[in-house]
C-alpha cells in the first residue's frame, strides 16, 4: 500500500473554508467522512493527491490542505494514473461525480483494468448538478431531469459491476448516510489497488424536487435498479505502478541503442546523385535489401537515403523502396526520375507507373521475367534467377536481382553490398551474402 | 562518423539524452515507432513508458507525471493531436511543461496515415481553446530531430508550457546517412523546482515563468486549470483573472526573440527568398545550391522555431527582397504569417497536398 504511516499526521485534513456545496447536497457528508478517513490514515497531507474532476464534486478537492489536481471533466483518472505512475508512494483519491462516469467511462474501465492503485471515490447523484441537472449515466431508468422532461428512458450504469468485472481490487456502494463511509475509505486506500467507492446521494437543487427523491428513496432506487450495497467485489491482482518497477528492474541499465557508426571501407566512382527504385511485393524482403543497399553505400563513402512505401496491412500488397545515393549529403530525398527501376512482382510493377514514365532511354529497369513486359522508355533488362549456378531462395530474390543490378551499373562495389550483408545481426546474414555471390556469379 | 538512420531513433535519443522519465501515448501511424521505441528504452533508464487506452488518456498521464516530478513526452499524429486539444489547453493554463510530437500525415481525419504533410502547423498554434501561445519547433532532418528535441525540453522547462515537435512521415520514417559529430547538443536545464510551501503560481511580473510546484515534497502542492489566484483557489475576480491571463501570454510572446531560431542563408544580390520549414526546407536546401551553380543569387531561410513567430529574423531575411516563396505541404498555413510582415513585398506560396515532397525543380522555377 501507499506510504501512509509518516509522523505529519492531522487532527483535521480540511481547512478553514466553509463547504460551498447547497443545503442538503450530500457533498458536505461525503468530504466530511473523507476527513475522518485521512486522519485516521495518519497520512502527511503533502503526500495524499486529491485528484478532482468538474462538477460540483470538482470543488471538493480547494476544502482540503492536501496536495490537489484539479483538470478536465471526465479525465481525472488519467491525470491520477499519470501521478501514480510517476510516485507510487502518494496516496492518489479521485474524486468524480457520476457526469465523469459517463463522459470518462474509457478511462474508467481502463483504470480498473489495470488496477492501479487510486482510490475513486463516486458522488453520484444521478445528474448534473453543476449544469443544471442533466441526466447522466445512473439517472434511473424513468427518473425526471432537464434532459428527460418525459421520464429517463435509458437503464443506469452498474458501476460497481463494470469495475469489478474489469479488474478492480476493491468495490463498494454506499450512501452518503452512510456511518461506515470513513471506515470503507480507509479500508479501500488500505487496499493498495484500483478502489471504487460508489456513493449514492441527493442533489437537492435538482434531482431531488424533480423526484421527490430522500434518504429513504435512495434504497428503494437501489431496489428498483436490482443494485446491492455494501463491499461487493474483493480482488488480489498486483498493483500496476508496483508491478510496472518490478517488471522494468530487469530492464535497468541495460544499454541504449547506440549510434552504429559505419566507417568507409570501399572506394565508390559515383560522382552525382543516383535514384534507385525496387518495386515488390510484402514479404519480398524488398525494405530490408533496400537498407543493405543504404548501408553498403555508407562501407563505400557514399550518403544513403531510403524511403519505403507498403499498405497497412503489411503482409501483403506492394512494397516499394526508394533509395537516393549521392556522394554529397542529400537533402531532398524523394525521387522524381529513377535512374535505376528494379521490379520484382506485378504489385509492385502496379504502383510505379509515374516513375517508369519519367524513365528515359539513359535508365535501366532489371526485371524478373513474368514483369518484363512494362511500359517505359527506359531499357529493359531480364533477369532470370534460374540461369545462374545457385538459384536464389524467396527471401534473397530481391537482394539477388539488386545485386545483379548494381553490378551491372557499378555505383558502388558489389564486394560492399556483401559486407553490409555479413555484418547485419540477422540469421539471414548467410543466405544475404550467398544471394549475391550467387548473383556476381551469374552471367 | 556515419550513421544510417531515421528521424524516428533520433527523436527518441534525443528524448532521453534530455532526461524524459515518462512517455504515454497512443499507437498512430506515422508516429508509433516513437511509442515502440520509448517503451522499449524508458524502463532501461528507470523511467515509465504507457500505451493509453487513448490519446487523452496519454496526454493526460503525461501531465500527472509531470506534476509529480516527470519530464515527459507524449508523441502521435493529426487525429491524435486532436483528441490532444482539451488537455493542451489545461497544461496551457496549469503552465505544465510537456514535450508533444506531432508526426504530420496527410489531410483531416484518417486523411492519408502513411502520407506526408504539414497540415498541422496553425493547428498546433490554435488547436485549443482560449487561444493562448504555445512554442513549435521544426525540424528539417533528421539531426535536427535529434537537437530539437533537446531544445524542446529544455523550452518546456524554461517557459512551463507545451513545446510542440513538428515533424512529418517522411523525416520520421526515411533513413538517412547522418554525420554523428554534426549532432547539435543543446544544453537541457534542470528543472527549477520551487521550494515547499510557497505559492504554486505567480503572475508579477507578467513575462516571468516561476518555478514549478511538484508533488512528492515536504508540502502540499496545489494544481488547477481553472482559472486561479496564485494559491491555485479558483477565482473569478477581474483583476486577477486578468493577470493571469496576461501573464500565460507575455512569459511566452515577450521572450519571442529568446525562442526564435532559423538557419539564415543569404547570398548578397539575391531578390528571392525561400522561406520552408521541416522536411520541405530539405528540398529547398538542394534548389538553392542548383540556383547559385547556375549563376543566380538566391536567399533561403529555414524556420526552425515555427511559434511564437521569429518575427525579427524574417524581417532580417526580408531585406533587399522583392519576391519571397513559402513552400509548404498545406494550402499555405505559415504564407499567413509571412505577408503579415512582408509590408508589400510579393509573396508567392509552393504547395503541394498529394503526399509527395516538394522537389526541388519546383523551387527553381519559383526563382524571378
Amino acid at each position: 500500500m501507499s506510504d501512509c504511516t509518516t509522523v505529519t499526521a492531522l487532527a483535521t485534513y480540511r481547512n478553514d473554508t466553509p463547504y460551498p456545496f447547497c443545503p442538503g447536497c450530500g457533498h458536505h457528508a461525503i468530504l466530511e467522512q473523507l476527513n475522518a478517513a485521512l486522519t485516521s490514515l495518519r497520512v502527511d497531507p503533502a503526500k495524499v493527491v486529491l485528484v478532482s474532476d468538474i462538477g460540483c464534486s470538482g470543488l471538493s478537492d480547494q476544502y482540503f490542505v492536501t496536495s490537489a489536481f484539479h483538470g478536465l471533466h471526465g479525465r481525472s483518472i488519467t491525470y491520477a494514473t499519470g501521478i501514480k505512475l510517476a510516485r507510487p508512494d502518494l496516496t492518489v483519491i479521485v474524486i468524480m461525480g457520476d457526469g465523469g462516469t459517463g463522459i470518462g467511462g474509457a478511462h474508467l474501465l481502463n483504470a480498473a483494468r489495470r488496477n492501479i492503485g487510486l482510490t475513486v471515490l463516486v458522488f453520484n447523484n444521478f445528474n448534473f448538478g453543476m449544469t443544471g441537472g442533466q441526466h447522466s449515466t445512473t439517472t434511473p431508468t424513468g427518473a425526471f431531469t432537464s434532459t428527460t422532461p418525459g421520464g429517463n428512458l435509458e437503464r443506469p450504469l452498474d458501476i460497481c459491476a463494470t469495475v469489478a468485472a474489469n479488474g478492480a481490487g476493491y468495490v463498494w456502494r454506499g450512501t452518503s448516510f452512510d456511518r461506515d463511509l470513513a471506515g470503507r475509505i480507509v479500508e479501500a486506500v488500505r487496499a493498495d489497488c484500483f478502489a471504487l467507492l460508489d456513493i449514492w446521494e441527493l442533489c437537492t437543487a435538482y434531482y431531488v424536487p424533480k423526484n421527490r427523491a430522500s434518504k429513504k428513496t435512495l434504497t428503494t432506487i437501489l431496489d428498483e435498479a436490482g443494485l446491492k450495497a455494501g463491499l461487493l467485489h474483493r480482488a488480489e491482482f498486483p498493483e500496476y505502478a508496483t508491478a510496472y518497477r518490478l517488471a522494468a528492474q530487469a530492464q535497468r541499465g541495460r544499454p541504449l541503442p547506440a549510434p552504429r557508426p559505419i566507417t568507409p571501407r570501399f572506394a565508390s566512382p559515383l560522382d552525382r546523385p543516383f535514384r534507385l527504385v525496387v518495386a515488390g511485393s510484402a514479404g519480398g524482403k524488398v525494405r530490408s535489401a533496400a537498407h543493405l543497399v543504404g548501408e553498403a553505400a555508407l562501407l563505400s563513402g557514399l550518403w544513403a537515403a531510403q524511403r519505403d512505401d507498403y499498405p497497412i496491412t503489411v503482409m501483403t500488397g506492394h512494397s516499394i523502396a526508394e533509395i537516393v545515393l549521392s556522394p554529397r549529403e542529400i537533402d531532398y530525398t524523394a525521387i522524381t526520375r529513377p535512374d535505376v527501376m528494379i521490379l520484382l512482382s506485378r504489385e509492385g510493377a502496379s504502383k510505379v507507373g509515374h516513375h517508369l514514365a519519367a524513365m528515359t532511354p539513359h535508365d535501366h529497369v532489371f526485371a524478373l521475367p513474368d514483369v518484363a513486359g512494362v511500359e517505359t522508355r527506359a531499357a529493359i533488362h531480364v533477369i532470370d534467377p534460374a540461369e545462374g549456378s545457385r538459384r536464389p531462395g524467396t527471401g534473397s530474390l530481391a537482394l539477388y536481382c539488386i545485386a545483379r543490378a548494381l553490378k551491372e551499373v557499378g555505383v558502388f562495389p558489389i564486394e560492399a553490398l556483401e559486407a553490409a550483408a555479413t555484418l547485419q545481426a540477422s540469421e539471414h546474414a548467410e543466405e544475404s551474402a550467398n544471394a549475391i555471390r550467387a548473383a556476381v556469379g551469374a552471367k | 562518423m556515419r550513421e544510417f538512420t531515421d528521424g524516428t531513433t533520433a527523436i527518441v535519443r534525443g528524448a532521453l539524452d534530455a532526461g524524459c522519465t515518462f512517455f504515454a501515448g497512443y499507437p498512430i501511424t506515422p508516429a508509433s515507432p516513437i511509442l515502440m521505441q520509448m517503451m522499449r528504452d524508458l524502463p532501461k533508464v528507470d523511467g515509465v513508458a504507457v500505451q493509453g487506452e487513448d490519446e487523452i488518456a496519454s496526454i493526460g498521464m503525461c501531465i500527472g507525471a509531470t506534476l509529480a516530478g516527470a519530464r515527459a513526452m507524449t508523441a502521435t499524429s493529426g487525429p491524435g493531436l486532436s483528441l490532444y486539444s482539451e488537455n493542451i489547453g489545461l497544461a496551457i493554463i496549469g503552465e505544465v511543461p510537456l514535450v508533444i510530437v506531432d508526426v504530420q500525415r496527410l489531410a483531416p481525419a484518417t486523411g492519408g496515415a502513411t502520407t506526408v504533410g504539414q497540415g498541422d502547423v496553425q493547428f498546433a498554434r490554435w488547436g485549443t481553446a482560449g487561444g493562448y501561445p504555445i512554442i513549435a519547433l521544426a525540424p528539417s532532418s533528421v539531426s535536427e530531430c535529434y537537437s530539437l528535441t533537446r531544445r524542446a525540453f529544455d523550452l518546456a522547462e524554461r517557459f512551463r508550457c507545451p513545446v510542440f515537435l513538428l515533424t512529418d512521415k517522411e523525416l520520421n520514417m526515411t533513413t538517412t546517412t547522418v554525420d554523428v559529430d554534426t549532432y547539435e547538443k543543446p544544453s537541457v536545464r534542470e528543472r527549477a523546482i520551487l521550494p515547499p510551501r510557497e505559492l504554486p503560481y505567480r503572475y508579477v511580473p507578467a513575462d516571468e515563468t516561476p518555478r514549478l510546484a511538484q508533488y512528492g515534497g515536504e508540502g502540499a502542492v496545489r494544481f488547477t486549470g481553472s482559472t486561479h489566484d496564485e494559491r491555485a483557489i479558483i477565482t473569478k475576480a477581474p483583476a486577477k483573472v486578468a493577470q493571469l491571463n496576461e501573464h500565460l501570454r507575455a512569459k511566452i510572446e515577450d521572450h519571442a526573440a529568446e525562442i526564435a531560431l532559423v538557419v539564415q542563408d543569404r547570398q548578397p544580390g539575391a531578390t528571392t527568398l525561400f522561406i520552408s520549414y521541416g522536411i520541405t526546407a530539405g528540398g529547398m536546401r538542394e534548389a538553392v545550391a542548383r540556383v547559385r551553380d547556375a549563376g543566380t543569387a538566391v536567399s533561403a531561410l529555414t524556420i526552425q522555431s515555427l511559434w511564437p513567430v521569429p518575427e525579427c529574423a524574417i524581417h532580417a531575411a526580408l531585406a533587399g527582397i522583392t519576391r519571397v516563396v513559402v513552400a509548404e505541404l498545406n494550402h499555405g498555413q505559415y504564407r499567413r504569417e509571412i505577408e503579415r510582415l512582408a509590408g508589400g513585398i510579393e509573396v508567392v506560396g509552393l504547395h503541394r497536398v498529394d503526399g509527395e515532397l516538394i522537389a526541388p525543380e519546383a523551387f527553381m522555377e519559383a526563382v524571378r
